[in-house]
C-alpha cells in the first residue's frame, strides 16, 4: 500500500480524531514534499476571509479556506457577470448556499481542487505540485470527501452538478488523491482511524485510506526489567524526593509506551505495510523548526518504503 | 495539589453551584467526554439525580455507563433503585447517575414527528432527499441535535444535565452550526424570499424573476425542486421552529446553565482556549469555568539525585534524560496555565493531572471526579 509515490499525488487529505495532531502531521508532510522539491501548499478549512496564499518557508506555502469566500470566488468565475452580480447584491444564494446540507463542504472541497489545478483559475494565483489539506476530525472529514458525489447525486443537472462530478472524480482518482489517517497509538483515536476506513470504503464511491500516519509515539526507554528495577526503587522508603518524581516520570512513560506498543500492534494488523509512525516531540511548542525533523522522518520512511 | 501548575481555583462543586444545565465544550481530543462523565458522577456521588448526554463516547466508557446500544433515551446507570449486578462493582451514590449516547438522526426525526402537524406530512418530510441530507449529514445535525435532546431532557425532572459537545476542530463550531441549520428551517432568507407565491411553479417556469432565474442557473432545476418542495412541506412549521429555537436559546443564556470550558496544557488548545471564552464572552453565554486536563506532573531532573541512587550509571543517564524530556514539559503546562489564569481571573480554573490513559472505566472517572471535586 505505502510506496513513495504518497509525495507524488496532487491533493493528499489528512484526516482523524480530533487532538492527535493534525495540523503537524499536514505540515511535516508539506515540508517533506517541498524538500523534495514540489511546490506544496498546506491548506485548512478554518479561514475567514480572503484565502490568501502565504509563504511559510521555500517551496511551502499555507492557506485558510472560507466557505464564503470560496463561494463568492466561484460565482465570480463561473457564473456570467450580471447574474453573478445580482446573486451577490441580493444574498439570496449566499443565504442558499450556506444553508443547504452539504453546500459548505462542496464549496470548501472545490476550493482545494481548484488549488490543485495545473491551470488556475484564480486571477494570477500560481500552480502547485502538491496540496496538502488539514482537513476535519474523521466523520467531518469523510462528509468533506463525499460531498462532491453526494452533491452531484441530488443536483442530478446544471453547472453545480457537473462540478461536483468533476471533483469528484478527481477525489477518487488515486493517481491524483491520497487519503492519510493520522492517529496516536491511543485506543479512542485507533479505533476512530478503523471505523474511518470502512465508512470510506462504504457508498457508491469507495475510497481507500494511503497510509496511516501515528503520530506523538514515545520512545522505548527502559526494558520491562529496567521499569522493574525503577519500582522497586521507587517503593523504597527512603529513596528521596526528588528521585521519586523522576522515578515516577520514567515508570509512567514506560507504562504509556506499552500501552501504545498494543495500539501500534493493533494498527500495523489492520494496516500491514502502511502505517509511518513519528516520534513524540519533548518541545514547549511545535514550530516550523521541530516539525523538520518529523519531515525528515517521514521522508525517509516513504523513501524506504518503496526500497 | 502537585502538578506543575500550582494549586486550582474552586473545584467542580463550585462549579456547578446553581446551575441546572453544564454544557462541556472544547476543541477535539481534549477529554471532554471523559470529563462531562466524570462531572456527572461527582455530582450524582453528592445527592443529585444527573443525565449525561454523550456523544461517541470511547467504546469502555460506553460500557462502563452501560450505553451497549445507541438508543436515544436515557437509561439509569448507578444509584435509585436498579439492582443488577453491575451495582455491586459500582461506588455507593446517594443520587442518580443516568446516560444517554445522542443518535442524531433518530432525534431529528423524532424532532419532525413533535412538530408536523399530522403523521402524514412528517412521513413525507422524512421521505424528502434533501431532510435525508440534512438529517444525515455529520456536519451540524450532531450539534443541532445535541441541543435539542437538552432541550428535551430539561423538561424532565433531572437536578442537573450534562452535555458533552461533538468533536470539532474548532470550539465555536458548536455554537454556530445549530444556528444555521435553524436559520434554514426556521425561516431564513431563503424561505421569505420564496415563499409568496405558488413557489414550485414559479421556479420550473424560466426566469419568473431574474433573481430566481440566476439562482436557477447557478444551482441547476433539480436541487432547487427538491428544496423548494422540501420547504414547501416544512412551510407551515417554520414558526414553531422559531420559537423552539428561541426557547432553547433562552436556555442556554440562563444563569442555571453553565458552559464549562475543557482544554489541556498544550500551547495550541491554550490559545483555542482564549479565544473560546472570548467568545463565549462576546455572547453573552453564562461560562462556569476551565478545566485543564492532562497536566504534566512536576519533575526536577537532577544529575546529583541519579548519581547517589544505587542505579547503574547506564540507567540513570537514561532516568535523567527521561526526567529531563518531561520537565520541558511540565514547564510548558505550568507557562500555559500561567497564561490561562492571566486571561480569565479569577474564575474558576480547575487542574487535572496527566493520569493514565486506561481510566475510561467506572473506576477511572471516580478517580477524575476526585481530582475535580478535591476529595
Amino acid at each position: 500500500m505505502l510506496e513513495p509515490a504518497l509525495l507524488s499525488r496532487h491533493l493528499i487529505f489528512i484526516t482523524g480524531k480530533g487532538g492527535v495532531g493534525k495540523t503537524t502531521v499536514a505540515l511535516a508532510l508539506g515540508q517533506a514534499a517541498a524538500a523534495s522539491g514540489r511546490r506544496t501548499i498546506v491548506a485548512d478549512l478554518q479561514g475567514e476571509g480572503d484565502a490568501r496564499e502565504e509563504e511559510l518557508a521555500p517551496g511551502l506555502m499555507r492557506v485558510s479556506i472560507d466557505p464564503q469566500s470560496a463561494m463568492e470566488e466561484y460565482l465570480t468565475v463561473k457564473v456570467p457577470s450580471p447574474a453573478a452580480q445580482l446573486l451577490r447584491q441580493s444574498h439570496l444564494f449566499a443565504a442558499f448556499a450556506m444553508a443547504t446540507p452539504g453546500m459548505r463542504e462542496l464549496l470548501s472541497i472545490g476550493k482545494l481542487w481548484e488549488l490543485a489545478q495545473p491551470q488556475r483559475r484564480t486571477a494570477n494565483a500560481q500552480a502547485y505540485d502538491l496540496v496538502v489539506v488539514d482537513a476535519p476530525a474523521s466523520g467531518h472529514g469523510a462528509a468533506l470527501l463525499r460531498a462532491p458525489r453526494t452533491f452531484a447525486e441530488i443536483a442530478r443537472v446544471g453547472p453545480i452538478a457537473h462540478q461536483a462530478r468533476t471533483i469528484a472524480d478527481t477525489v477518487s482518482d488515486p493517481d491524483f488523491t491520497a487519503v492519510v489517517a493520522a492517529t496516536t497509538a491511543e485506543e479512542m483515536p485507533v479505533t476512530e482511524t478503523l471505523e474511518l476506513r470502512d465508512s470510506l470504503r462504504r457508498g457508491a464511491d469507495p475510497l481507500d485510506l494511503h497510509a496511516v500516519i501515528l503520530n506523538g509515539r514515545y520512545p522505548r526507554r527502559f526494558s520491562d526489567g529496567e521499569a522493574h528495577a525503577l519500582q522497586a526503587l521507587r517503593d523504597r522508603s527512603q529513596t528521596p524526593a526528588q528521585l521519586r518524581q523522576m522515578l515516577d516520570a520514567g515508570l509512567a512513560e514506560h507504562a504509556r509506551a506499552h500501552l501504545q506498543e498494543q495500539q501500534e500492534q493493533r494498527l500495523m494488523s489492520a494496516f500491514p505495510d502502511a502505517v509511518i509512525t513519528l516520534p513524540y516531540l519533548f518541545e514547549p511548542a511545535l514550530e516550523l523548526p521541530q516539525l523538520s525533523l518529523l519531515a525528515a522522518e517521514l521522508r525517509a520512511q516513504i523513501a524506504g518504503a518503496g526500497a | 495539589m502537585s502538578t506543575a501548575a500550582g494549586h486550582d481555583q474552586g473545584d467542580a462543586a463550585q462549579l456547578l453551584a446553581g446551575r441546572r444545565i453544564c454544557v462541556c465544550v472544547g476543541a477535539g481530543g481534549v477529554g471532554k467526554t471523559t470529563t462531562a462523565a466524570a462531572l456527572a458522577i461527582g455530582m450524582a456521588m453528592r445527592g443529585l439525580k444527573v443525565v449525561v448526554v454523550t456523544i461517541d463516547p470511547a467504546r469502555r466508557l460506553a460500557n462502563a455507563l452501560g450505553l451497549e446500544s445507541l438508543d436515544n433515551e436515557p437509561r439509569r446507570v448507578l444509584g435509585g433503585e436498579r439492582s443488577d449486578a453491575r451495582t455491586a462493582a459500582m461506588p455507593e451514590i446517594s443520587g442518580e447517575l443516568w446516560a444517554v449516547m445522542l443518535d442524531p438522526k433518530r432525534t431529528f426525526d423524532e424532532l419532525i414527528d413533535r412538530v408536523a402537524p399530522t403523521p402524514q406530512r412528517a412521513a413525507e418530510i422524512k421521505r424528502n432527499g434533501v431532510y435525508r441530507q440534512l438529517s444525515g449529514a455529520v456536519a451540524g445535525s450532531q450539534e443541532f441535535t445535541a441541543i435539542e435532546k437538552l432541550y428535551e431532557l430539561a423538561e424532565d425532572d433531572y437536578d442537573l444535565l450534562v452535555l458533552d459537545t461533538p468533536p470539532a476542530h474548532s470550539a465555536t463550531e458548536f455554537l454556530n452550526a445549530p444556528g444555521r441549520l435553524t436559520a434554514f428551517l426556521g425561516g431564513g432568507a431563503l424561505q421569505t424570499l420564496l415563499r409568496p407565491t405558488g413557489l414550485g411553479m414559479r421556479l420550473l417556469g424560466i426566469g419568473a424573476s431574474p433573481l430566481l432565474a440566476a439562482l436557477r442557473l447557478v444551482t441547476g432545476v433539480d436541487l432547487l425542486t427538491d428544496l423548494t418542495r422540501f420547504l414547501t412541506l416544512i412551510g407551515g412549521m417554520t414558526g414553531e421552529f422559531s420559537a423552539r429555537a428561541a426557547r432553547v436559546e433562552a436556555l442556554l443564556h440562563a444563569q442555571t446553565t453553565g458552559f464549562v470550558l475543557v482544554t489541556t496544557a498544550q500551547t495550541h488548545p491554550v490559545q483555542e482556549a482564549i479565544w473560546f471564552r472570548d467568545t463565549l464572552r462576546a455572547s453573552s453565554m453564562p461560562f462556569a469555568g476551565t478545566i485543564v486536563n492532562r497536566v504534566a506532573p512536576v519533575v526536577a531532573p537532577s544529575t546529583q539525585a541519579v548519581g547517589e541512587s544505587p542505579l547503574p550509571a547506564a540507567l540513570a543517564d537514561r532516568l535523567l534524560a527521561c526526567a529531563e524530556d518531561h520537565a520541558i514539559l511540565a514547564n510548558r503546562d505550568r507557562a500555559n496555565v500561567a497564561r490561562l489564569r492571566e486571561r480569565f481571573g479569577d474564575e474558576p480554573l480547575l487542574i487535572v493531572p496527566d493520569l493514565d490513559e486506561r481510566l475510561t472505566d467506572v473506576d477511572g472517572l471516580v478517580m477524575i471526579q476526585r481530582e475535580l471535586f478535591r476529595v
